[in-house]
């Protein structure tokens, strides 16, 4: 499907104690619980929740890259809203960190935890790898 | 004469070197109340979001939550009693404490036992004090919480709401259930005014109407996914973090202006003491550089009436 690169939607990435990202974009791609969600203008309301994962934003300027740790997306009137309780910008995430955790969280005990910090550490590792090209 | 010199000068020197302390806390404390204000701006947004949500969710679909539905019968309360880590904020954290006895004080007439929740070392302290039981105390961030602080807090009291006061002994949880949870805070009204506040925080009483959207921007007819259960389910947990760490950044910001103006008016006090002292100093020199003169001339005096005697 071809992407008219316009500015359509008005896109705010909000963490709990930012705003992580804000402006005009003609895309946004997430992963919500159900699986992969492209939001382009016209787009019907509605709120999902989001995995941990990458998120990504087209704008005229180019496409930004994010990690989420979960939370929800809404969208209604061309409006949407990332909220999460932790976002990551890629230019903000801090490779050598992201091994860190990843070795760390390897290290732990099969479970939820375990499973939840890989997932976020994973996430994150690909918001930066797909911001690098 | 000379000794109690002396020693005004010693108090005024003490006391300007106090003077200096006082002032020093007053500009940290301005400077870091900025730093409070700009974390409670930044995180608006996502509150408002937050509440958008929620009240699309609450508007669109008649979905019961255990977070919003009232224990019948309530008997047991907890109560979250946030104050500060340090001293010398005035009665900032007394007032707070005060507004949390009269609470307790209600919940108890009412036939509830309460659960105390403390957040700072000054409450901590006045409960140890006095010897009352405390479920859970955190401190080490009072004038600059962090959002996982609230989240930890958040999943406490919630797990404790969600062990419910009536099904306290199957569950296996440490965390003694209750049917409601409360708050006490100071509010931050401006910099000079900041009251103590208490509400109620569980079981939500969905869309207070904390930040109604506009009229203009009537909430859409949204799709849920995976559904509204889920999705409710979702956020109301995190709801409720963000109204802790609404409540924990209100009082950052109180803390820090107690501090400021307690501060201030320490160092005015040091200012007045410091000139009464110079005064009774300087006529205290005076008294004895009079005294000095008298005596002199006294003398002069007696050799002149001496010398005339045997003239």
């Amino acid at each position: 499907m071809a992407v008219s690169v316009g500015t359509g939607l008005q896109v705010e990435m909000v963490a709990a104690d930012r705003v992580v990202w804000s402006g005009e974009a003609s895309m946004v791609i997430a992963r919500t619980v159900e699986g992969d969600l492209g939001i382009l203008q016209g787009h019907a309301p509605l709120l999902s929740l989001l995995t941990d994962a990458a998120v990504e934003v087209t704008t005229p300027e180019g496409v930004v890259h994010a990690a989420v740790d979960g939370g929800f997306v809404s969208v209604s009137d061309d409006r949407v809203s990332i909220l999460t309780e932790r976002a990551l910008l890629a230019e903000e995430i801090k490779i050598d960190e992201v091994h860190a955790e990843l070795e760390s969280a390897e290290h732990l005990p099969t479970g939820d935890e375990r499973e939840m910090r890989l997932r976020r550490a994973e996430a994150r590792m690909r918001a930066y790898e797909a911001s690098r090209g | 004469m000379a000794v109690s010199l002396r020693e005004y000068r010693a108090r005024i020197k003490s006391t300007q070197s106090m003077k200096k302390i006082t002032r020093a806390m007053e500009l940290i404390a301005a400077s870091r109340i900025i730093k409070a204000q700009q974390r409670a701006q930044a995180a608006a947004p996502y509150a408002r979001e937050l509440t958008r949500a929620v009240s699309a969710v609450a508007t669109y679909s008649d979905v019961d939550h255990v977070l919003t539905t009232e224990p019948e019968n309530p008997q047991r309360a907890a109560v979250l009693v946030i104050t500060s880590d340090r001293g010398l904020a005035g009665a900032y954290s007394s007032s707070v404490l005060k507004e949390a006895e009269r609470l307790v004080g209600r919940l108890t007439e009412e036939g509830k036992e309460v659960d105390l929740y403390l957040s700072g070392r000054k409450a901590e302290a006045y409960y140890r004090f006095r010897g009352r039981p405390v479920a859970h105390s955190w401190t080490g961030f009072s004038d600059s919480p962090t959002y996982d602080a609230a989240a930890e807090m958040g999943a406490t009291l919630i797990e404790a709401f969600l062990n419910g006061a009536g099904g306290a002994e199957a569950t296996d949880s440490e965390i003694a259930g209750v049917d409601e949870v409360h708050v006490v805070f100071t509010r931050f009204i401006s910099m000079l005014t900041q009251e103590p506040h208490a509400t109620r925080l569980l079981p939500l009483e969905v869309v207070e109407g904390v930040e109604q959207p506009e009229d203009s921007d009537l909430l859409p007819l949204y799709e849920f996914e995976p559904s509204a259960e889920e999705v409710l389910d979702a956020l109301l947990p995190q709801y409720v973090v963000s109204r802790i760490y609404f409540c924990l950044l209100q009082a950052a910001a109180s803390e820090l202006a107690a501090r400021q103006k307690a501060m201030k008016s320490a160092t005015d006090n040091a200012e007045e003491l410091i000139k009464k002292y110079t005064r009774i100093a300087n006529q205290a020199r005076q008294a004895g550089i009079t005294q000095e003169i008298s005596e002199i001339v006294g003398g002069v005096n007696a050799l002149a009436d001496a010398n005339a005697g045997s003239d």
